[in-house]
């Protein structure tokens, strides 16, 4: 089947919308509140384009594409419309890039920069509310909020936590959990799914405020540590310390698809946590005392090599960690069974 | 002698600041007004830190370091006091982060996160200043200003334009040129100096508006394909096109973070619409789009047809000191092996050859002797017929700069008042075509009075002689009755230069463009030698190539004589080794030179052309035009369709810089990268690629993947290019002579001995002669010809610039109030100007810039052929002609 896109026409499946028949085609149609993993809602209006013979300007995001269409994605009406629609959005609240974190990778902004918007043209709410932080790891600033509804349908549909959703009506309309109750007063899992997919800085993490901006910051991509799904996630660091967990707002890897839960997303700052051990000890009469690498490794291996030469190796029982990476294991059973000699080598999968 | 900074004590040298001190050890303390080549001035306070015993917070950056100081950099106090500064000024003005050009790139956005600011906590002010934004250049936000000065201070310290200042009090303070006028009212210059300085958004580039933000931008470091500076400068690229460009603040660059108006903002000639994008064949007078393969083969079956029928001498090639080395190199080889003939010139000829030639006979190479900042070190620079500030804008400025807040001093030797002579000691103003004399006469000065440096003259030169015999006729009286300058002055001069520690000449084609070019750049060359001034820092005679790769063009061999590497082409052992290396017999015949092919009738039947304009730049232009209709065969390779592509056969569309890799040599012999920031616009190629396309279906084959690999060739074959190879060319320029590997290469020339056949430097006196065409009563007045600061020679880049064309419009007659009067002219009236070769239409600009009798104009447009009155005379020797002097008639119209 066939539809016209700015005088090409274009192949597509049926059920494809006309943004995801554009975007297959490079194509560029702006959109707000779209994204992938979930339902197009045409909230945002950012996405409208000119159909043939339409009443109105249609949003292509959530408008199935249908044969013989013709579609206009950037006359000087749709133009104007989607640049009214980026002046309103920015309208609705106060948004202070200069210290936002997410300055710099804000779809708001970078739809008022692709519109040319030099200034704003409305005023902005006399009100502040209130920023939400009370938690330690989310926080929310409604003045950023655009209602987009992201945060909701990553709420419902991908997490499927029914926390989030929409309340009031007009310009009281906002999202977040019933009852104007706080994240941490509901039912919330923290699993951050809705500060991934927020496409503006109402929902941050908390421990990342200040902590470091876009170029500051290294994004390494790695396997979480926790549980064995093995999310694959990007550690942000700066000076040498993990600042934020991350994941793509789109096409995250598999297994999670950019999805984290608590642990993965929040839990990230026991690595620096006090507790940790920073030097080798070793029990002096019943008590652990700092000691070098040198000294410790020496001891360990003449009790090893005593234990061994007075009771045969088979005395001797290692216990590995199916929280070491496998080079790790490896390399433990090589050294019980090629350097102490015996097969006494399991892990805490026994258990 | 040791400060103690938050409990570290550190030693520090006297004179340095607090701040300084920190830097140098790893401390921060956040600063937003200082910028390292400005002088500090304190003036934003977000650089305060606490010293024990002071009364006040002290800021860092402007308070020297002193012994046994007590320095806390972020105890409470400080940070509670930094952050009540970021506050404040935020409160200053309207900072609309969200669309802002310098959104993360920005020294308060910075300030204000790292001071953790949530919300700004006083209210911004109630009314918003209009933005300036009429010239197509720079945008002006007075809304994001926060008064740190740094536009002023780079405008009046480091360009020293002296537009920008401080006005009003208090509250009211501002910054801007004088009386509120808008920067293209106040003479600015638009080096944007002040944008690449400014911490905030309040200057930007209004090309760039809505174009590309830091993070969404490609930077690419490549080297400005104007001038010969060869400014390294940063490409900001979206989308395949170039949005802004910032100055390389580099320590191993020239340019040092400073660009011109044509780089900053006149690099939109590339993604001009005249841009050639496909090739084009005449058919019937008119140009037909074709395929590149029509074209090539078209050019093929011409070569070889005018080869067979009138051998390969018939044949030429003028090579362009635009393209880059390596394309250099691969026209020449491709006219030597595969043409075979060693016709093969470029547009040098009518401009600097005098300096080869000159520069060769009394030392040995034809290469400017000492770097492009030897200012630095020069305590006296003599800068003769080169309009330098509008010419190398950078050196300009910093020249400029060294003067006014520095040691150096200038002396100028220009009939025209260029803008460089408003900061000279002296200047000398004689008569246009009589530099011979007055250099002869400090010459006869210096020897009467024993200025001359005995020991250098005796142990390092040959034929004193012959030079004291000379110059003793050219008495101060005899030379202010050739030149017009008074003798007090020349024994002034004479002794300023001769009295100098380090004392430099820079000259440009207001002396070479002569008949006399040689002997003039001989006369220079004496005075240096004669004072010892060669072979040192700061010293030299150092010619200023106009083009971008002037210097590069001649090293690669684009010259009737030689090889590259300047090795003859008449000794056999050179010929020998070339024909080894490029597995060809090749021809030991002298070729013609670009002269001989453009004005001489007959001489060559089928040209190539890469990037060369004759048809513009040359001599009695109507008289080329007959020249160049008479050859059987022209092909023409140019990114435009200029003069002398409209009379070709056959033009090729070649890259421009942004679209190709390679080298450029500058003027003072540093090679540096050029890299592809852009893929080729249309269908156009580079010049080294359409090279080899041409070659190969001449039956010679050139396959080189990259420029890399031809760059090698290069090293192997030239030995001042021996050890350059483009891994080395990664951390910065090399200056050649650098013959291997581990050669670091050369700052300046000549230290221990000279390259000629005694290893000494060579006298070559000269008696003044008259020009080629003096004024009289049919043709009053003399006519000359230069540059202005916006545009390159024809304009073929400058002119496909909106911004530069929107600066400088057109060709103006430059004429002393007194003609005008005389004249009956006004400003902007149209005369009619006519030598005895041809005529043109053009509108006066009075100055008394230029002296009363000479008329001057730029030759920078296609619409006024401004060389159709130029004479065709030629230099004996480098066969240049006298393109600075002829004779004209004026008539009101």
């Amino acid at each position: 089947m066939q539809i016209t896109i700015d005088g090409k026409e274009l192949e597509f499946s049926p059920g494809q919308t006309i943004y995801e028949v554009a975007k297959e085609n490079n194509i560029h149609i702006p959109v707000l509140c779209h994204h992938e993993q979930v339902k197009p809602i045409g909230a945002c209006r950012v996405c409208v384009v000119e159909v043939e013979r339409a009443r109105t300007l249609i949003p292509s995001c959530c408008t199935p594409a249908e044969k013989g269409m013709v579609v206009y994605t950037n006359t000087d009406r749709v133009l104007r419309s989607r640049k009214l629609t980026v002046e309103l959005l920015i309208s609705m609240g106060h948004h202070n890039c200069m210290t936002c974190e997410t300055n710099g990778n804000c779809v708001l902004q970078d739809l008022a920069y692709e519109m040319g918007i030099e200034m704003p043209r409305f005023e902005e709410p006399k009100d502040r509310k209130p920023v939400e932080d009370a938690n330690p790891m989310i926080i929310r600033d409604m003045n950023k909020c655009v209602l987009c509804g992201l945060c909701v349908r990553a709420c419902q549909e991908i997490q499927v936590n029914q926390v989030l959703d929409y309340a009031g009506r007009g310009p009281r309309s906002t999202v977040g959990p019933p009852f104007g109750l706080k994240y941490e007063e509901s039912n919330c899992l923290f699993c951050g799914e809705c500060v991934r997919v927020c496409p503006v800085g109402a929902l941050t993490e908390k421990m990342a405020r200040f902590a470091g901006r876009g170029a500051d910051l290294e994004k390494v991509r790695t396997t979480c540590g926790y549980c064995g799904v093995g999310c694959q996630m990007d550690l942000n660091i700066k000076d040498n310390k993990v600042v934020k967990v991350s994941t793509p707002r789109e096409g995250g890897p598999l297994p999670n698809h950019g999805s984290l839960c608590i642990k993965g997303r929040f839990g990230y700052d026991f690595i620096d946590h006090p507790d940790r051990l920073t030097t080798p000890m070793i029990r002096v009469d019943g008590k652990l005392k700092e000691a070098s690498w040198n000294d410790a490794i020496a001891y360990v291996a003449d009790r090893l090599t005593d234990i061994k030469e007075k009771h045969g190796p088979n005395s001797i029982a290692g216990l590995s960690s199916a929280r070491c990476t496998n080079e790790e294991n490896y390399l433990f059973q090589k050294f019980m069974r090629a350097v102490i000699g015996t097969n006494n080598v399991d892990h805490c999968a026994r258990l | 002698m040791q400060i103690t900074v938050d409990g570290k004590e550190l030693e520090f040298n006297p004179g340095q600041t607090i701040y300084e001190v920190a830097k140098e050890n790893n401390i921060h303390i956040p600063v937003l007004c200082h910028y390292e080549q400005v002088k500090p001035i304190g003036a934003c306070r977000v650089c305060v830190v606490e010293v024990e015993r002071a009364r006040t917070l002290i800021p860092s950056c402007c308070t020297p370091a002193e012994d046994g100081m007590v320095v806390y950099t972020n105890t409470n106090r400080v940070l509670k006091s930094r952050k009540l500064t970021v506050e404040l000024l935020i409160s200053m003005g309207h900072h609309n982060c969200m669309t802002c050009e310098s959104n993360r790139d920005c020294v308060l956005q910075d300030l204000a996160y790292e001071m953790g600011i949530e919300m700004p906590r006083f209210e911004e002010p109630k009314e918003r200043k209009p933005i300036e934004d009429a010239n197509s250049m720079i945008i002006r936000d007075m809304n994001k200003c926060v008064l740190c000065g740094l536009c002023v201070r780079v405008c009046q310290e480091i360009q020293v334009n002296n537009i920008l200042d401080y006005s009003g009090r208090g509250p009211r303070s501002t910054v801007g040129p004088a009386f509120n006028m808008s920067l293209e009212e106040a003479g600015c210059k638009f080096c944007g100096a002040c944008i690449q300085a400014c911490p905030v958004g309040a200057l930007s580039f209004k090309q760039g508006r809505f174009g590309g933000r830091t993070w969404e931008v490609q930077k690419v470091q490549t080297t400005c394909p104007h001038c010969g500076v060869g400014c390294q400068i940063e490409l900001w690229v979206k989308d395949g096109k170039i949005k802004r460009v910032y100055g390389v603040e580099e320590d191993n660059t020239e340019n040092k973070g400073q660009i011109c108006v044509k780089s900053r903002f006149g690099l939109d000639f590339v993604h001009s619409p005249e841009r050639l994008t496909r090739p084009l064949i005449k058919k019937d007078g008119k140009f037909k789009e074709a395929s590149w393969d029509e074209a090539l083969d078209l050019v093929v079956t011409n070569f070889r047809k005018i080869k067979k029928e009138y051998g390969s001498d018939a044949l030429g090639g003028i090579a362009s000191s635009k393209s880059t080395n390596e394309e250099c190199y691969l026209f020449q080889k491709f006219i030597r092996s595969c043409l075979g003939t060693n016709n093969v010139d470029f547009c040098t000829r009518f401009c600097h050859t005098p300096s080869a030639v000159a520069l060769s006979r009394a030392f040995g190479g034809g290469a400017m002797t000492n770097s492009m900042r030897l200012v630095e070190k020069a305590d006296v620079v003599l800068i003769a017929g080169l309009n330098f500030t509008e010419m190398c804008s950078t050196i300009g400025a910093l020249t400029k700069h060294l003067v006014q807040f520095g040691n150096l001093k200038l002396i100028v030797v220009d009939p025209r008042g260029v803008e460089i002579a408003d900061y000279a000691k002296v200047w000398l103003r004689p008569n246009i075509g009589t530099d011979i004399a007055w250099a002869n006469g400090m010459m006869n000065v210096i020897i009467n009075e024993d200025l001359y440096d005995h020991d250098f003259v005796e142990k390092r030169t040959e034929k004193f002689n012959e030079l004291k015999k000379l110059v003793s006729k050219y008495t101060p009286e005899k030379v202010e009755e050739i030149t017009g300058i008074p003798k007090e002055e020349i024994i002034e001069t004479a002794r300023l230069y001769a009295k100098a520690d380090k004392a430099s000449v820079l000259y440009g084609m207001g002396v070479t463009q002569h008949i006399y070019g040689t002997d003039n750049v001989s006369a220079l060359c004496n005075l240096a030698l004669l004072t010892g001034n060669v072979g040192k820092e700061g010293t030299g005679v150092n010619t200023i190539a106009k083009q971008n790769n002037g210097q590069g063009a001649g090293d690669m061999g684009c010259l009737p004589p030689i090889y590259p590497g300047g090795q003859p082409i008449s000794d056999p052992k050179v010929n020998k080794k070339f024909e080894e290396a490029w597995g060809v017999k090749l021809s030991m015949k002298p070729g013609v030179t670009e002269s001989d092919m453009v004005i001489n009738k007959g001489k060559i039947k089928g040209l190539y052309v890469v990037g060369g304009n004759p048809m513009r730049s040359g001599p009695n232009l109507n008289n080329i035009r007959k020249v160049l209709e008479d050859m059987t065969f022209i092909v023409v390779q140019d990114m435009f369709l200029s003069e002398t592509a409209q009379v070709a056969d056959v033009v090729l569309p070649a890259c421009s810089f942004a679209e190709k890799d390679g080298t450029f040599t500058n003027t003072a012999r540093l090679i540096q990268r050029v890299r592809k920031a852009i893929d080729p616009i249309g269908e156009s190629k580079p010049d080294w690629e359409i090279i080899c396309e041409l070659s190969k279906r001449m039956g010679y084959e050139m396959s080189y993947t990259h420029p890399r690999e031809i760059m090698n060739e290069i090293a192997s074959l030239v030995p001042p290019y021996g050890g350059v190879s483009y891994e080395r060319l990664e951390d910065g320029g090399l200056r050649w002579p650098c013959p291997n590997k581990d050669h670091p290469g050369t700052l300046y020339l000549w230290k221990d001995k000279f390259n000629t056949k005694t290893g000494k430097g060579f006298f070559f006196p000269a008696d003044y002669n008259p020009p080629a065409e003096l004024p009289d009563k049919s043709y009053p007045f003399v006519f000359t010809t230069g540059k202005d600061l916006c545009h390159l020679h024809t304009g073929s880049y400058t002119r496909h610039s909106a911004a530069l064309l929107e600066l400088s419009p057109e060709d103006l007659l430059a004429i002393n109030p007194l003609d005008a009067q005389g004249l009956d002219v006004k400003n902007g009236d149209k005369v009619k100007v006519s030598s005895r070769r041809g005529e043109i239409k053009i509108n006066v600009r009075i100055t008394d810039r230029v002296p009363k009798g000479t008329v001057f104009s730029t030759l920078h447009s296609s619409e006024i052929p401004v060389n159709v009155l130029t004479i065709d005379t030629l230099d004996p020797l480098a066969k240049t002609p006298e393109l600075k002097i002829c004779a004209v008639n004026i008539k009101a119209v």
